[in-house]
């Protein structure tokens, strides 16, 4: 086995045991914290794909940003676990429906002629994957990669607006008021004889 | 002799060659660790009017390595119903990335352990991973204050580190490369060719972001003594509390030495391009004055004492301050500053821009 094969089932053993232990494990948050394994292996095999880019992007994006975020909401909502767990029972036909029906769709895609891939061929040492992906999304997908931006745009504006809300019983002092405050308007200097005994 | 030696170091395998590297590079920034936290305690001392610490060895010199035997021989207390192994974990998360981030450092021209294309990209993507130590160790020490204290670091690093990516956007644009040393060979020439000019808002932003993210004073809400405890790092105690304490400064070290990297051209002499050729041919100080490794050193050096200057002079931010400055005003700032950098680059400003 070369280094690289033992690099592959490595982390792919990471990443197939964190995936499971995702949706069997019982705390929220050690759930979120092995969804980021997760992304960690996968990022590890794209750039064992000479993508290093995206598997960095990854890293910088989903493990450094959004599961952080993430971590803060399962941390900060008292979850009831056993409420969640009450109609489990209940559920459990549908359950199974779903997920056999699932499988049937994944073996359906995966056993394919279209997965049926050749192992990837080494790129040659000057190849470098940030630079081509820069090439395509900058000529041949320029409009739809700059339609995508203003997409997310309106989305971060969208979040912004619906959670500006000022409650009108709060104290709130205005940073950029205070800062602006000089020393003039606050302190008088006052000079007076000291008084005779 | 020289021969030999090279015969032997090719003789070695791989493996062993990876890892004398590293050794090379992670032993004397433990040792730089361990004396940052003495010259802090020093410098501020001096602006302080205290002489600071000065009974262990000649001068208090070896003041850091009585600290470390004494937090290594200290007990590591779990707090009841503390997740025990992410407790534990918490740590190494913390100092995993400080460390990491060093193998794409070049010291000199070549002197760099992995050079990788996507230099400036795995940088980011490690600083941005040094946050788990900090919510996991608030989550799993089982205590309100630790809680508290993670959400504050964690939301003001968060923050902090988008003004820090768009400040290295600009720096990209004006390298045309994601390689660190790529980025450092653009600022050759002169003074003047160094990014510090061109990019002057981006560097202040980019430093001030590199203090928050190091979560030092003025922007140490997480500590914050007088309002909180003592942050996420409440519960503990040794050689796991001093782990954490080695990551703040290791994160410290690296965020002056990229600053010094990607703005003031990393191993290049200022003197280089306004001294006349000859002066670099004079025995000794020609090699003073030449580019190299030293040179490094001092930048690196100079922005280590800006975070105790800051520590010894600055008031705390209040939390609400820390983050409209990094929202409303650091953010802006680098948006606007793209901009410039961009039309600079389409009409090709020279010397940095052509």
């Amino acid at each position: 086995m070369t280094f690289e094969a033992f690099l592959f089932y490595f982390f792919s053993v990471v990443l197939v045991g964190s995936a499971v232990a995702v949706i069997t494990v019982r705390n929220p948050v050690h759930a979120a914290l092995f969804l980021v394994l997760a992304f960690v292996a996968t990022a590890a095999h794209w750039i064992m794909l000479e993508a290093e880019f995206l598997g960095i992007l990854l890293v910088l994006v989903y493990v450094g940003a959004v599961m952080v975020l993430f971590l803060f909401v399962v941390m900060m909502l008292d979850i009831n676990m056993s409420r969640i767990r009450e109609g489990f029972m209940k559920l459990l036909p549908v359950g199974i429906v779903v997920a056999v029906g699932m499988m049937v769709v994944m073996a359906m895609v995966v056993g394919a002629q279209v997965f049926q891939v050749e192992p990837p061929v080494p790129a040659s040492a000057d190849y470098s994957n940030t630079e081509a992906l820069g090439q395509l999304l900058y000529t041949e997908y320029v409009y739809p990669f700059e339609i995508a931006a203003v997409i997310l745009l309106v989305a971060i504006i969208a979040a912004i607006v619906l959670t500006l809300r000022k409650r009108p019983d709060t104290r709130y002092l205005d940073p950029a008021k205070q800062i602006q405050i000089r020393r003039e308007d606050r302190v008088r200097m006052v000079k007076m004889e000291s008084e005779k005994k | 002799m020289q021969q030999a030696m090279i015969q032997f170091w090719e003789g070695l395998p791989l493996i062993v060659q990876i890892n004398l590297k590293i050794m090379a590079i992670l032993t004397p920034l433990m040792l730089a660790v361990a004396y940052t936290t003495f010259a802090e305690r020093k410098i501020i001392g001096y602006m302080q009017v205290r002489v600071g610490p000065n009974r262990v060895g000649p001068r208090g010199w070896l003041q850091p390595i009585a600290d470390a035997l004494k937090l290594l021989t200290k007990e590591v207390v779990i707090p009841t119903n503390a997740n025990r192994y992410l407790f534990l974990i918490a740590p190494v998360l913390a100092i995993a990335p400080a460390l990491a981030a060093w193998a794409v450092v070049p010291f000199d021209d070549g002197m760099v352990l992995a050079d990788i294309n996507a230099g400036l990209l795995f940088l980011l993507a490690l600083t941005s991973m040094g946050v788990y130590g900090i919510i996991i160790a608030g989550w799993a020490s089982n205590s309100r204050y630790a809680l508290l204290g993670s959400m504050r670091s964690a939301a003001q690093i968060i923050s902090y580190e988008i003004a820090m990516g768009f400040a290295l956007v600009g720096v990209i644009m004006a390298a045309g490369s994601l390689n660190v040393g790529e980025i450092v060979m653009a600022q050759q020439g002169s003074v003047y060719h160094w990014f510090l000019l061109p990019l002057f808002p981006l560097f202040l932003v980019y430093f001030i972001s590199g203090v928050a993210e190091t979560n030092r004073a003025p922007f140490d809400v997480a500590e914050g003594e007088s309002e909180i405890v003592a942050g996420f790092h409440v519960e503990y105690s040794g050689m796991a509390f001093a782990v954490f304490f080695l990551a703040e400064y290791a994160n410290m070290i690296l965020i002056s030495a990229l600053t010094a990297l990607l703005f003031l051209g990393g191993w290049l002499s200022p003197f280089e391009g306004i001294l006349p050729e000859s002066a670099f041919a004079i025995p000794v100080l020609g090699w003073l004055l030449d580019s190299g490794i030293h040179w490094f050193l001092i930048k690196t050096a100079f922005f280590l004492f800006l975070f105790l200057w800051f520590r010894a002079t600055f008031p705390r931010y209040r939390y609400d301050h820390i983050m409209r400055l990094g929202w409303k005003v650091l953010i802006p700032v680098t948006i606007v500053w793209l901009f410039v950098a961009g039309v600079a680059v389409a009409i090709g400003v020279g010397p940095w821009f052509a």
